[in-house]
């Protein structure tokens, strides 16, 4: 018996084209099933019921972007952890001393971020 | 343990040999294939759990849920999404329309790709990577894009906090699910799927691992009932103060693309739980009970997976119902204060146990 293989890439590729596939399917049928009517009103912005002031793409909190800056520290060192953590149980004891040095970075990182109080909601 | 890839052959051999197909066609056919086949799980799982999810919730304040629509209401999911399909799709005046109209499809490609990964059977998968969990993380966070999106380009107050928050918990704990699939990789020694899958053949992870698999596994059923936005981590769409969140402003099947693709997340943490801690499709094995093994796997690979999941998830829907809802602050103060902390001494502690092989 002959077997053909797809590569893994194509695979992945079909898996995101059915996601967009599902959606523009789904709502091309919503859009020939449901009604359609117009209203003024309809557009606005559903808020309490009073016209909104002002523009609702505002500022907001920074410390939302405190903790987007801190993900991305964190997670570059994830990132970083994930090759080691494969190799972990050949690389054996030497491995683990010198993911310590790196693991010992992260964690400093994290106590002068507590430390400088980025990690207290204000 | 049958071989459940005499299916994807057959297919193989039926275009090639069977029919003649050049090896361009096949490859199209197989790949057209297999999006209907993800497509038809999708919709099944989601209708699933829309239906699960009523029928725990009422059972946990003594109600009956859906009982009117088909026996025990099993048609109510499909008669809630035929509604969703024949709602007005409004067209709203102050929105960013490209923005608006691309995070539906940002969701639900997130949800469709970490989809694909999952290991349904013994030769049933359709990517398998040999980064596969890797991958997983990586595709599953395209997910956040789609809601900042969303709640952004809606231009409303209450769509924009709600975004933010979410946003904010779903990068939070994603440091905390990262740090817990480490922990199982140094375990298992392979970022692949099947190779995962494989190494748990004698004993699942969260009993070879130790104390480390479990406290791993316990930081990741909470972290991923944070990702998902549910249960009692569900403030981004906190009803009494911002309506419906980020898909305020969604109507019809635009809102439906989040409700599925919420439910989806669900079955896609508790897929990815089974995987790391439970052996994926692989049967219960005790070492050194060779007939109870036996007995074990006869069931069939796929059934083991979807029970496994479907425990998991049922897990996650009993948080809901059971726990009130956060404040923002202690939400963000206990995924950094104690769950990263905890899982970055618990992948010490995994190094440990491996590299003196104290695993079984």
């Amino acid at each position: 018996m002959i077997t053909l293989s797809i590569s893994n890439g194509v695979l992945a590729v079909t898996a995101a084209l059915t996601g967009i596939a599902l959606v523009a399917l789904a709502l091309l049928v919503a859009g020939l099933m449901s009604p359609r009517s117009y209203n003024e009103q309809k557009g606005e912005a559903y808020e309490c019921g009073i016209p909104t002031r002002g523009v609702s793409m505002a500022q907001f909190k920074i410390g939302y972007y405190l903790y987007a800056i801190l993900f991305l520290m964190f997670d570059v060192e994830c990132v970083f952890l994930f090759p080691w953590a494969v190799r972990a149980k050949t690389l054996g004891v030497d491995g683990l001393t010198c993911i310590a040095v790196f693991f010992i970075i992260l964690v400093l990182g994290l106590v002068y971020a507590w430390r400088k109080g980025a990690l207290q909601w204000k | 343990m049958q071989d459940l890839s005499f299916i994807t052959h057959w297919i193989d051999n039926l275009f090639r040999v069977v029919l003649g197909c050049p090896d361009w066609l096949t490859v199209t056919l197989e790949c057209v294939l297999l999006g209907v086949a993800l497509l038809l799980v999708y919709a099944v799982l989601a209708l699933f759990y829309i239906w699960f999810e009523r029928k725990v919730c009422a059972a946990f304040q003594c109600r009956l849920g859906p009982n009117r629509v088909g026996p025990f209401g099993v048609l109510q999911p499909f008669a809630d999404m035929f509604k969703m399909l024949i709602k007005e799709l409004i067209s709203l005046n102050h929105v960013d329309k490209f923005l608006f109209a691309l995070a539906p499809f940002l969701v639900i490609v997130a949800s469709m790709m970490a989809f694909a990964v999952l290991p349904w059977g013994n030769g049933l998968q359709a990517v398998d990577f040999n980064i596969g969990i890797f991958f997983l993380l990586a595709v599953s966070s395209i997910g956040v894009l789609g809601i900042l999106l969303a709640g952004w380009s809606s231009n409303n107050k209450f769509t924009l906090i709600g975004a933010l928050r979410s946003g904010a918990q779903m990068v939070s704990y994603e440091i905390s699910i990262s740090l817990s699939v480490i922990t199982m990789v140094v375990l298992s020694g392979t970022m692949s799927v099947q190779g995962i899958v494989h190494a748990q053949d004698h004993c699942w992870f969260i009993f070879s691992g130790h104390i480390p698999a479990i406290i791993a596994f316990l930081v990741y059923v909470i972290a991923g009932t944070a990702e998902t936005n549910r249960g009692p981590f569900d403030l981004p769409e906190a009803e009494s103060e911002l309506t419906a969140g980020y898909h305020t402003e969604y109507s019809g099947m635009h809102f439906g693309f989040f409700y599925l693709a919420e439910y989806l997340n669900l079955f896609i943490v508790g897929g990815v739980a089974a995987l790391l801690f439970f052996g994926g499709w692989m049967p219960l094995h005790i070492p050194g009970w060779d007939g109870f093994n036996h007995v074990m796997n006869y069931i069939p690979s796929v059934i083991w997976f979807l029970g496994k999941a479907v425990v998991i998830t049922f897990v996650m829907i009993w948080f809901k119902w059971t726990f009130p809802r956060l404040r923002i602050d202690q939400l963000l103060s206990f995924e950094w204060k104690y769950l990263m902390p905890i899982s970055l001494v618990n992948l010490v502690l995994m190094t440990l146990v491996v590299v003196f092989g104290l695993y079984i």
